[in-house]
């Protein structure tokens, strides 16, 4: 819901907002240019003296105006000329132009009005309701998706586009706020919505009939400072009833000439100046600082619409629908989607193609629209969900958890429920998990028990497929590959082996950094931009289904290198294991932002054993600016396995690593990497009270053991893992 | 060009009861080309003594810059119903502003007198823009204003 009032007045207000935010921030700048180029202030100075300065200058003086920004201009007669200057108040003389600068105007113009005036006016206002509706409803997208207001400042996580989307929006967001705000306060009072309270004292009935005190010596004048003086404006010559008008930040009021006190005063309203606050928010006039950095701030607006937009279209190809589907009564096979980016719906897609495909019939709908009593014939129940954020459903699935406990079950139909997700945040499939307790408590009977999908493995999705196949009587193996990206062929530089000795046969592959098209590299995708810690997708030669291998290298060293250990039967680890140097590969990238080094100096402890030294080598050798980094490493034997040995001695060496912790388990030692942090867990302890930050790669049920070690070690200061990871000082990668 | 028929909303003291005490106006205000925003303007008539006698035409509708039009702010206190019913846009740089009214005879050649106050955004308040005495002979004598006027002519 929040998301279709973020949506649509963002794109409805889109090209408006382009326009008004451009222009906004040009605007921005000229305050900061009036303020340097504008006389300096004299310190103390009163009206009084100014006036008095002006008029000696200029006898025909009529009107002094102080703008914000501190520029003095005056307004003068000399006989029937009209004449203006900017003022320097040191020596009541012209200094510079007084007339607005023209493209100032027409900006100004454009910004407030689009050149029509009153209707534009509306239009702009419009448009400032549609970016403040944005705003908010975008900040609470934002708590949503990190899991809750008190995590808003939290690292964010998932894909690219959304992920930009949503820095960038937390960078900006108050500034956007204020703008908006700003503007629909001033149109209000434009068109005097807002209640009038400025100052405007009724002229004295009667003044002293005298003339000519000098205003120098007038002390109603005297006892103002310049710095709050808005407008002075003159008697008519020789009008013995006309009086000065004076206002100021405080109030208005009327002067006499020839005693020069004050005869009547009035102090503006709290309407006026909280108007007055409101108009040096927006425009910076009087605040050049403020107004430059809220012009920065004004062009995240392009971004935000291009990344934006960028996520809607992403969203909008993953619509409902399955071609040859049946009614909800009809159907043999409910497929219920719980899905966020639309990825978990592509595998329900070819899950209800596939079963089309064998015989079967299949209803396609959301979660939402869950209702076991319309399923007459229904056998199976499948519910395909993703988790978001911090363990969430997602939006268009909230709250089905606690329908689904509390609905009665189909009288004969089975269920299955398939968990979708990401293992680099904290509550891996948390939704699917509540989905499960929830069916189960209801009394559904279960095909299959809850299966978890890490971010969408085809290998895995075709495992279950086949499972359920098994169950349901269908024979199923599907293999969908969500948005198959468009693969590069990657040359066999060179090859390092290990672990011959131990049949564990394992490698360094090195590969040329292959041609990048003009297109990507402008995009910064595939090989143009790439990290350790990224995936890469190899593609072996007779399968359409990719294998993944965490990269131990970025753009910036000049190649492509993965480590690989033979698995028994494996398909692509078998051709890679099998690569000649010269010889290819079909490849590509796929980002993986959850598993990258953040850019504090803080300590970095790294945790690896066997193949899952490769990032971690790739994070050491990045390290040129020398951050602690400090490596635990598992492996069998020195002799035989011991992955990037040399390499961790240069850089030892060269201060990219500050300590090699190393556990064997075919020595005497028996160690392995979980009882080597025992080992150092004061070292460990220290180092994670300085702020240190925790990587994890390698094996799954390694990674089980290190984080329960480190439960055990880090327990006296009051820490654990999953509290580490929340604040974004613990991630995994693991296989 | 723009041309109003200000005959019927006019309702001030200055237009006459009856048809036969009175005679059509037109008043042609023609702007300089003075680089800014659109001009705020108040017409309006003075009586022999000096004293504010009654407004003719509001050029420009919101009332909060009224202030700066300072001479028919001072003689009316601000008063927004002075110019019930005879308020329209502002006038740009180099437009004209043309009213036709019905005014009453004993106006001209009885010592009153015609003023414009003028102000436009960011730039100098220009009251007093145009003072000229309404007089028969007056009629199709263009008057040069101080700072935003470039001409205004009565013709009966």
């Amino acid at each position: 819901m929040i998301r279709l009032f973020h949506r649509w007045p963002a794109l409805l207000a889109t090209v408006l907002l382009l326009v008004l935010a451009v222009s906004g921030t040009i605007l921005s700048v000229f305050p900061a240019v009036e303020r340097t180029t504008a006389p300096a202030p004299v310190a103390g100075q009163t009206v009084a003296d100014l006036a008095g300065k002006v008029i000696a200058a200029y006898p025909g003086v009529e009107q002094i105006r102080r703008a914000p920004s501190g520029k003095i201009t005056a307004y003068w007669f000399d006989g029937n000329t009209p004449g203006a200057a900017v003022i320097d108040p040191a020596t009541g003389l012209a200094t510079g132009n007084a007339d607005p600068s023209a493209l100032q105007g027409w900006l100004t113009d454009l910004h407030r009005a689009l050149f029509l005036q009153d209707l534009g006016r509306w239009i702009t206002a419009a448009a400032a309701l549609a970016l403040l509706v944005v705003a908010l409803t975008g900040a609470a997208l934002i708590a949503q998706r990190q899991g809750g207001w008190s995590l808003w400042f939290s690292r964010m996580r998932g894909p690219t586009a959304g992920r930009w989307h949503g820095e960038l929006a937390r960078v900006a967001v108050v500034s956007l706020v204020l703008s908006s705000g700003t503007a629909l306060w001033m149109t209000a009072a434009t068109f005097e919505l807002l209640p009038v309270d400025e100052a405007s004292p009724a002229l004295p009935a009667e003044t002293s009939g005298l003339v000519g005190l000098a205003p120098g010596d007038m002390s109603a004048l005297a006892a103002v400072p310049v710095t709050a003086l808005r407008d002075l404006t003159f008697p008519y010559a020789g009008d013995t009833t006309d009086v000065f008008t004076l206002t100021t930040t405080a109030g208005m009021g009327y002067v006499d000439q020839g005693t020069g006190t004050l005869l009547a005063w009035q102090a503006s309203g709290p309407w006026t100046r909280a108007g007055e606050w409101i108009y040096l928010m927006h425009t910076g006039e009087g605040a050049a600082l403020w107004g430059l950095i809220l012009g920065l701030l004004t062009l995240s607006i392009p971004a935000l619409a291009i990344t934006g937009i960028q996520v809607w279209l992403k969203g909008r190809k993953a619509r409902l629908s399955l071609p040859g589907m049946v009614h909800a009564e009809h159907a043999e096979t409910i497929l219920l989607v719980a899905s966020e980016s639309g990825s978990t719906l592509g595998f329900a897609r070819a899950l209800g193609l596939a079963l089309q495909e064998v015989g079967g019939s299949v209803h396609l709908a959301p979660l939402a629209a869950y209702a076991p009593d319309r399923y007459a014939a229904a056998k199976q129940v499948l519910v395909l969900a993703a988790t978001w954020g911090n363990g969430d459903a997602p939006v268009a699935a909230r709250g089905l958890d606690a329908r689904l406990a509390a609905t009665p079950p189909h009288p004969r139909a089975k269920m299955a429920i398939l968990g979708f997700g990401d293992r680099s945040f904290p509550a891996f499939c948390a939704f699917a998990e509540r989905l499960d307790h929830a069916a189960r408590q209801a009394g559904w009977s279960m095909l299959l028990p809850l299966e978890r999908i890490d971010r969408q493995s085809a290998q895995a999705f075709a495992r279950w497929s086949r499972d359920l196949g098994q169950v349901i009587g269908y024979p199923l193996d599907i293999l969908h590959q969500p948005e198959m990206p468009r693969s590069t062929p990657l040359r066999l530089v060179s090859r390092q082996d290990y672990g011959e000795a131990l049949q564990a046969p394992t490698a360094i592959l090195t590969f040329a950094l292959p041609q990048v098209s003009l297109r990507d590299r402008l995009a910064g995708r595939g090989f143009s931009r790439f990290h350790a810690g990224d995936l890469l997708g190899i593609l072996p030669v007779g399968s359409a289904i990719p294998r993944f291998y965490s990269l131990a290298s970025g753009t910036a060293d000049g190649f492509v290198e993965i480590v690989v250990k033979k698995q028994s039967g494996g398909l692509c680890s078998g051709q890679l294991m099998d690569l000649e140097p010269g010889q290819m590969v079909r490849a590509f990238i796929k980002p993986n932002p959850g598993f990258r080094p953040d850019r504090s100096k803080a300590p970095l402890l790294l945790i690896g054993a066997g193949t899952g030294i490769g990032p971690l080598a790739g994070f050491i050798r990045a390290n040129r600016g020398k951050r602690p980094i400090h490596l635990w490493f598992g492996a069998r034997h020195p002799q035989a396995d011991f992955l990037y040995a040399d390499a961790l001695e240069g850089w030892s060496s060269q201060g990219h690593l500050a300590s090699l912790n190393t556990a064997f388990s075919r020595t005497a030692a028996r160690q392995h990497v979980q009882d080597r942090l025992r080992t150092d867990a004061d070292r460990v302890r220290h180092l994670v009270g300085q702020g240190a930050r925790i990587m994890v790669c390698g094996g799954r049920d390694m990674a089980t053991g290190v984080r329960e070690t480190l439960a055990e070690i880090l327990a006296p200061l009051g820490l654990c893992p999953d509290q580490l990871r929340a604040g974004g000082r613990y991630a995994e990668d693991t296989y | 060009m723009k041309r109003i028929i200000a005959t019927l909303a006019l309702t001030t003291a200055l237009i006459a009861p009856g048809l036969a005490l009175a005679r059509p106006v037109t008043l042609t205000v023609n702007l300089s080309q003075y680089g800014g925003q659109g001009a705020y303007l108040a017409l309006y008539v003075t009586d022999p003594s000096g004293a504010y006698a009654g407004s003719l035409w509001m050029a420009g509708g919101k009332s909060k810059y009224y202030k700066h039009l300072s001479d028919w702010a001072k003689f009316t206190g601000g008063d927004v119903s002075q110019v019930d019913g005879i308020t329209g846009a502002s006038v740009g740089a180099g437009r004209n502003l043309e009213l036709t009214m019905d005014l009453a005879d004993a106006l001209f050649d009885a010592g009153y007198t015609l003023h414009v106050d003028a102000a436009v955004e960011d730039m100098r308040d220009s009251p007093n823009e145009i003072a000229m005495p309404l007089t028969s002979e007056g009629a199709g004598q263009p008057v040069r204003g101080r700072r935003y006027i470039a001409d205004l002519t009565y013709t009966f």
